[in-house]
């Protein structure tokens, strides 16, 4: 484990993997350390915003390492499952199949026959990057991005899927569509897919 | 004051507080003042908690009618304030009657102003702010023309000071100090004296979400992609280009090009005031600079 300042703004902390990165978020995410105002977890990363006028960063340090040792590499407890239906009709269903070298039906069965987990949002709000499913599916970006994609697109890109929000532009590999709504600010939390949850997808009827 | 009636909005005027907190988790930043100091100054002086809601005003050009009287202050960009076409004094509690015109005009020094009223502006809060945030699109719509912003009740006591000292901001370079780091390995070992070697000039591809940077190259040294991570306020990221983006209150909350500095918080405030075409100087402290340097 590295841990990074960003000047007295910030402590970004480097974990091996993923599930390292949820585990620490889970157990900093309820008791967080004094000054501390707000948490992110990415790929491999947590950054912890601090409050400079009321965060002691060595004593944030002490209370990451040692919250770490203590954790392990173990996933958050008690993560809800969501199952999100998809038809499958993306745009770029024949080219993602050329990728990997699956059929259509075989895409199809990669996606719903693994559980993914809710690594981390960005993007827009209530993007969340799913990881953990079946590494056939692994493709590039568009070499172009699309200008416009609709709200409810479930989309792949490296090694995560995640379900646009809104409308946006986005350069992400369109699988199918589902009428789940990600984000709903009148919700509480509005975000549906938040670090850690785990979801399945099936194919609507 | 019951409202403000929106006359003429200038060229970008928006809601603003101190910003909305604890949903970055969720890919939602805290957006705010992007001079936190300034709203700060000017809630302070019309009697309401810091974090009241104000109004931030990108170079001048706003003109507002009081619906009831009330109290206003000026802060941030320094330039001319006028009520009912009378000049009128910045960092100073204004007295305003029912119907009286306030008009901000383009800055002297500075970008962004500050209209702070006894009471706060009364939106409808989003996600507990009332700020809005460009970059997510969410909050109050930027200021139109004829739009009718509510007043909140005021509480407690006006200060018993009617003004405050406040340095105008620069219109020289503007020095701002930063740290190395997070990820400074990922340059050339000389690219931290070039950050601080020369001035970067602030160039029109500037907003709320960072301003864009031109001056000595930063060369990178590390290839491949960095896995997208968190980003703060201040952070100079630096994308392809060689050339750093500076960070403000509306910032992706994660960003994919590595950070060879932050500026320190308490600058980055007055970062928020410089203008297309002046210039900055990084001051690195000794320590980091390398020893040919």
């Amino acid at each position: 484990m590295r841990v990074l300042p960003c000047a007295d703004a910030g402590l970004l902390v480097e974990l091996d993997d993923l599930a390292g990165v949820l585990a620490l978020y889970a157990a900093l995410r309820d008791d967080p350390p004094p000054g501390v105002t707000g948490l992110v977890p990415a790929a491999r990363t947590l950054l912890l915003h601090l409050d400079p006028a009321r965060a002691d960063a060595d004593a944030v340090e002490r209370r990451i390492r040692a919250t770490a040792v203590s954790e392990g590499g173990d996933g958050p407890d008690g993560a809800p499952l969501v199952t999100i239906p998809v038809v499958y009709d993306g745009a770029d269903l024949g080219d993602i199949a050329a990728h990997t070298g699956l059929s259509a039906a075989e895409v199809v069965a990669a996606h719903t026959g693994a559980e993914w987990t809710v690594a981390f949002c960005g993007f827009s709000p209530g993007f969340g990057y799913l990881a953990g499913g079946d590494p056939r599916l692994h493709v590039p970006r568009r070499t172009e991005s699309r200008t416009r994609v609709p709200a409810g697109a479930v989309a792949l890109a490296g090694e995560f899927t995640g379900v646009y929000p809104r409308e946006s532009p986005g350069g992400w590999q369109l699988l199918g569509r589902t009428e789940v709504l990600t984000w709903d600010l009148d919700r509480d939390p509005p975000g549906l897919l938040r670090p850690g949850v785990r979801v399945r997808f099936e194919e609507a009827g | 004051m019951k409202a403000l009636d929106v006359i003429t909005p200038g060229p970008f005027s928006t809601v603003q507080d101190l910003g909305r907190f604890g949903w970055a988790a969720l890919g939602v930043g805290v957006s705010g003042a992007a001079d936190r100091d300034a709203l700060r100054l000017g809630n302070r002086l019309v009697g309401n908690a810091e974090d009241a809601a104000g109004i931030e005003v990108t170079f001048g050009g706003l003109e507002v009618r009081a619906v009831g009287a009330g109290y206003a202050a000026v802060t941030g960009a320094y330039g001319p304030v006028a009520v009912n076409g009378r000049p009128a004094a910045a960092n100073a509690v204004l007295r305003l009657a029912d119907g009286d015109r306030l008009r901000i005009g383009t800055p002297d020094a500075g970008l962004r102003a500050y209209l702070a009223v006894r009471g706060g502006i009364d939106v409808a809060p989003v996600l507990g702010s009332r700020a809005t945030d460009t970059m997510a699109g969410i909050g109050p719509d930027p200021l139109t023309p004829g739009a009718r912003l509510p007043v909140g009740d005021p509480h407690g006591d006006l200060p018993s000071v009617d003004h405050a000292p406040v340095r105008t901001p620069t219109v020289e370079v503007l020095i701002l100090r930063v740290v190395p780091g997070p990820r400074a390995d990922w340059f050339a070992p000389d690219a931290l004296d070039a950050l601080g070697s020369a001035p970067y000039e602030v160039t029109t591809d500037s907003d709320r979400i960072g301003m864009r940077l031109t001056g000595p190259p930063l060369e990178r040294t590390r290839p491949g992609e960095l896995p997208s991570e968190g980003m703060v306020r201040g952070a100079l990221q630096v994308p392809p280009s060689r050339m750093p983006t500076l960070l403000l209150a509306d910032h992706p909350v994660t960003g994919g090009y590595p950070v060879i500095a932050v500026v320190v918080a308490a600058d980055v405030d007055r970062a928020a005031q410089a203008r297309p075409g002046q210039r900055i100087r990084f001051r690195l402290p000794r320590m980091a600079r390398s020893a040919h340097g």
